[in-house]
């Protein structure tokens, strides 16, 4: 079988990131890493949608100015969403004066951002390309669910959409973590149709570019200090634990899910975050900050997306899921030893169910 | 105190919907096309009236009592009137509560914006 | 082990492995919020004879449900009733207030597609299988009441 997995040899650079949420989760796990809390939903705008393409803006201007470059330098935008034709990414697109490529990978678009974006740099194509993407509570609901003012209840796999947008800046030269190399997922469906449980129905595409990476790279869990997937929640992290072990690789510690450390747990949100946002907020603040620190060395992040529409659903179809993952470095030595960004991961940990369960 | 019949059956109803809701995962759709479809079939078997001398708002407020009036205006036009009346019965009898739900949907829909949850 | 049987493998393990919840607290839940709104239906009605003794009892009914269905759809508008929604489940959904309530939601929802394309449209994406399945069970059921 061919490879999915690219080495980088030329390490592209995250030179700058940056992340905007929505209040909700402004009081989340992660608020003192953000950017911009907005402080309500609409960001000024008079529609959910707008709001939504305005997040993206502000996302890759935020990440242009954080990166210390113009506009100009940049090449190609590299962006995607949920919403149907990927309004929100190519709306935002017509103010910025660069190429731009629309992707639609669902919750997993970071990833795969990152990972094109990488391959066109490491090819020397492109001096410096941004990525970026961004999802809306109320209009993913709006366009997978229901109406909000709809009295109904939300069953307990049900996930909370991030509403919030992510952007970096990649180039080929500067300071900041490296991407060193990407796997590329390829379709997955394990036939579950309950379009309120996604969690398991991604788990499987995970477990599938995890084994492909560990299998073409040659490394195990234990070469990384932080493997982070997407949106699967409490249970889909639970299921893809499950999943590895049945395979053979045990997921220890450094573990974990976006989706599931998102939101505290009163906060209602019941098998977590998820959504484009959910994965990329977070890779765009903690993550990379810690790896600019160099309290993580070497992160697997790998989110992953649920390719369904409600048209396929209701014609009865199952959900296929992808999963893209890449490689991020550091370009800081650690400052006491690796041990201690595990430390820190941990304690982001210690609120969730799962550490109890490894315990 | 018929108030609590109203209470026992009405709320007794609503748990059977919320059983449904729990056991089945259907959506509030297909609770409700469920509940419409009980409602006409107690009404064509002539269960309903009973029901509904000591259950009152108990059976007439769920839509239970949304079904059972179309069944019932469409089977007492057809008696008056013919086959028509099979046509013209069941929605004469629920046009006040379709018309009411139409306009004020309407009219709160100019007014009011959908808010976020939280 | 077949495609087939892995992914039936796998469904059965996924919904082994859904964290169940205790059913009864929902389930008093929506009994509860079910027999107060019955009740509160109860009361306008016997409010309205009560103020026009000389009204027919059918009429009364009109009026109750037709005061039933604006109330739930000013808290829809309001956004008040998505929140007794999350509380109680069934036990607003089941009653014709719930019937008010996803006639209202889409027309909210959907306003800044216009009037035409947005309220008018969108008005019974949920309500609509209702009245579809109530005035066809009920023109089967006159149908048959002539012929037996």
């Amino acid at each position: 079988m061919a490879k999915r997995t690219v080495i980088f040899k030329n390490k592209p650079t995250i030179i700058g990131s940056y992340s905007i949420v929505g209040p909700k989760e402004g009081k989340g796990n992660f608020a003192s890493y953000f950017d911009f809390i907005m402080k309500d939903d609409c960001f000024g705008q008079d529609t959910y949608e707008k709001a939504e393409k305005k997040m993206i803006e502000s996302a890759v201007a935020g990440a242009i100015k954080n990166a210390n470059i113009q506009a100009s330098d940049i090449s190609l935008l590299l962006s995607g969403d949920l919403l149907n034709q990927i309004i929100s990414s190519s709306y935002a697109a017509r103010n910025f004066d660069m190429g731009f490529l629309g992707l639609f990978g669902a919750c997993s678009t970071m990833a795969e951002g990152l990972a094109v974006g990488s391959s066109l740099i490491d090819g020397g194509h492109f001096d410096n390309v941004v990525c970026a993407t961004g999802s809306h509570f109320c209009t993913a609901e709006r366009q997978f669910r229901f109406p909000l003012e709809l009295g109904n209840q939300r069953p307990p796999t049900s996930q909370w959409t991030v509403t919030g947008a992510g952007a970096c800046v990649l180039s080929r030269k500067g300071n900041g973590p490296k991407v060193t190399m990407a796997t590329f997922g390829k379709v997955v469906d394990y036939e579950v149709n309950d379009v309120n449980d996604m969690g398991a129905a991604m788990a499987p595409s995970a477990m599938d570019t995890m084994l492909t990476h560990f299998r073409e790279t040659g490394r195990t869990p234990d070469d990384y200090d932080l493997i982070v997937t997407g949106d699967l929640g409490k249970l889909g992290s639970e299921i893809l634990i499950d999943l590895m072990e049945m395979n053979g690789i045990k997921l220890g510690l450094n573990y974990n899910d976006c989706g599931q450390m998102y939101f505290t747990r009163n906060q209602n949100t019941l098998s977590g975050g998820s959504g484009c946002g959910c994965s990329a907020t977070i890779l765009n603040s903690y993550i990379i900050s810690k790896l600019r620190k160099g309290e993580l060395q070497r992160v697997l992040f790998m989110p992953t997306g649920a390719l369904m529409s409600t048209t396929a659903s209701q014609q009865g179809e199952t959900i296929p899921g992808v999963c893209h993952a890449i490689v991020i470095e550091s370009d800081v030595k650690p400052q006491g030893g690796g041990v201690q960004s595990k430390s820190i991961n941990k304690s982001t940990t210690a609120s969730k169910g799962r550490s109890k369960k490894e315990s | 105190m018929y108030y609590l019949w109203v209470f026992l059956i009405g709320g007794f109803i609503c748990m059977l919907g919320q059983m449904l809701i729990i056991y089945t995962n259907i959506t509030s759709a297909r609770i409700l096309v469920t509940f419409v479809l009980i409602g006409v079939i107690l009404q064509a078997f002539g269960i309903f009236d009973p029901i509904s001398q000591f259950a009152k708002a108990g059976i007439n407020v769920p839509i239970i009592g949304f079904g059972a009036s179309l069944a019932k205006g469409a089977i007492g036009a057809v008696q008056a009137k013919g086959v028509i009346g099979a046509f013209t019965g069941g929605l004469e009898a629920t046009a006040g509560g379709i018309a009411a739900a139409v306009v004020f949907a309407f009219i709160f829909a100019l007014i009011f914006k959908s808010k976020t949850k939280s | 082990m077949t495609e087939k049987e892995r992914n039936r493998a796998y469904n059965r393990y996924v919904k082994a492995k859904i964290p169940k919840t205790h059913a009864w607290p929902s389930l008093f839940n929506s009994f509860f919020v079910g027999g107060i709104i019955c009740c509160i239906g109860q009361g306008i009605n016997d409010l309205i004879l009560l103020g026009f003794p000389t009204m027919a009892e059918q009429t009364a009914w009109g009026y109750t449900l037709v005061i039933l269905i604006f109330i739930a759809s000013f808290l829809t508008g309001i956004g008040v009733y998505d929140k007794i929604g999350k509380f109680a489940g069934g036990g607003s959904i089941v009653p014709i207030t719930g019937f008010s309530n996803s006639v209202a939601s889409p027309s909210i929802e959907f306003k800044h597609e216009g009037i035409i394309y947005g309220i008018c449209v969108k008005m019974f994406t949920i309500a609509g299988p209702v009245i579809v399945a109530g005035v066809v069970s009920s023109v089967v059921v006159g149908l048959i009441y002539l012929f037996v």
